[in-house]
């Protein structure tokens, strides 16, 4: 009669930065002492907050930055592959941000220019160590490549848009973010 | 002489003679999402932001004379669909870049794409090449943002009489030129006393040396979304167009 209601299972959230500058997060920790009730609802898998290497399956992931390399390209389908629900996190994810300011310059050029032409360089080299991940041609949004469930666009998006955007999906309504709390910049 | 009104979804509008649709919802206080209009210059009709479905047709609202009886359906999620679409093709075909853009605040596209929420541009990116003029010493023209609105073209030629700005080539090629023998604004008459100067929607025509003038949180579509603003919108004059 008594016998405890088992308490409902904690959601798993994974969290990435692509080409992004980690600002998204800095926003995401800015949810302050939210985040223990937060702590409360889910438990973290991949994360830079775990350290953990690799996804497992997941409820949620939160994508930080846009596709600048093949790297991001894998870690966004693995991404894809373990969360049931994708949501692209800030201006980057969301259409590529600043690091698509490159895109229309040449690659080749801006290597060039930046490890070897550039004043006050002596010797550089364009760096070619295998272990790096190859840059691509243009920056992408992450949309371009995996289909992504929701968008919370902003650079970043305030701490309180994200834990409104959180808390309206952990609790199973359709998330809104109304003024202010959407916007761009 | 009977007092003629139109229906705004069911709410009935006075208007006068002679008004369009967007005319008679401005001084009745309703919101139709616009970019290429405004109330000192012609309407031409070109962004169809302001499509409504008059009497079960769709139409540019800036451009339609509202007739009595008239039934418009304006705020409906059909049309704030269609409207949503036309402005992430607007948002993926130039660079908008917020974030870096001084406009940023008091930007109208952006104000509308949070008016409708659009989160996405969906689209995939053109990422087009547009190199910026910095020839002018009081003007930057970033042709990135151009929405081809055709506002400082109409002011420059209606108003101003200068002709300074034209739109050139066609379909995805379309673009805003500058009318001088190098293609630059600096080798213009253009100036800062300009209506053209003053009537850029989005952050294309940006006076130098002043921009970020009003910190986040204070700027114009950080205080009321432009869905509430329809009486500054239908009083505005081009040269308080600029915070």
């Amino acid at each position: 009669m008594n016998a405890a209601v088992p308490a409902p299972r904690k959601l798993r959230l994974a969290t990435t930065s692509l080409a992004g500058c980690f600002g998204c997060h800095m926003s995401f920790l800015d949810i302050d002492e939210r985040l223990l009730d937060l702590v409360d609802l889910i438990e973290f898998d991949r994360s830079p907050l775990t350290d953990i290497k690799h996804c497992g399956p997941c409820d949620i992931g939160l994508i930080e930055g846009g596709l600048c390399n093949a790297e991001n390209i894998h870690v966004l389908r693995e991404f894809r592959r373990n969360c049931k629900v994708l949501i692209a996190m800030g201006a980057c994810a969301v259409n590529g941000g600043l690091p698509a300011q490159r895109n229309h310059i040449d690659l080749g050029q801006c290597l060039q220019e930046v490890y070897l032409t550039q004043p006050g360089l002596v010797g550089g080299q364009v760096p070619n160590d295998p272990e790096l991940p190859l840059p691509l041609d243009k920056v992408h949004p992450i949309h371009e490549v995996v289909r992504i469930d929701y968008f919370i666009p902003g650079c970043p998006p305030s701490g309180d848009a994200i834990w409104k955007f959180l808390t309206d999906l952990l609790k199973g309504r359709t998330p809104r973010l109304g003024h202010p709390l959407l916007h761009f910049d | 002489m009977k007092q003629q009104t139109l229906l705004f979804d069911g709410l009935p509008v006075p208007f006068e003679e002679g008004q369009t649709i967007m005319e008679a919802a401005m001084a009745a206080d309703i919101f139709i999402p616009h970019l290429c209009h405004h109330p000192e210059f012609k309407p031409q009709g070109s962004c169809k932001l302001c499509t409504v479905k008059a009497s079960g047709r769709y139409v540019s609202a800036c451009t339609m004379p509202a007739k009595d009886g008239m039934e418009v359906e304006n705020n409906s999620p059909d049309l704030n669909d269609k409207r949503r679409t036309m402005l992430q093709m607007l948002f993926v075909e130039g660079n908008h870049f917020c974030p870096s853009c001084e406009k940023s605040g008091n930007c109208m596209l952006q104000a509308l794409a949070y008016e409708l929420e659009m989160l996405t541009p969906h689209f995939p990116q053109f990422f087009p090449n547009r190199p910026v003029d910095a020839s002018h010493p009081e003007v930057l023209l970033d042709f990135n943002r151009c929405i081809l609105c055709e506002l400082c073209v109409r002011a420059s030629r209606d108003v101003d009489g200068k002709h300074v700005f034209a739109l050139s080539g066609r379909g995805l090629k379309k673009h805003l030129i500058v009318n001088s023998e190098s293609g630059r604004l600096g080798d213009t008459d253009f100036s800062m006393a300009d209506k053209a100067a003053h009537v850029c929607p989005v952050g294309v025509i940006l006076e130098k040396r002043k921009g970020f003038a009003m910190p986040i949180g204070k700027r114009r579509y950080d205080v009321d979304p432009i869905g509430m603003q329809v009486e500054r919108l239908a009083n505005r004059s081009a040269s308080e167009e600029e915070v």
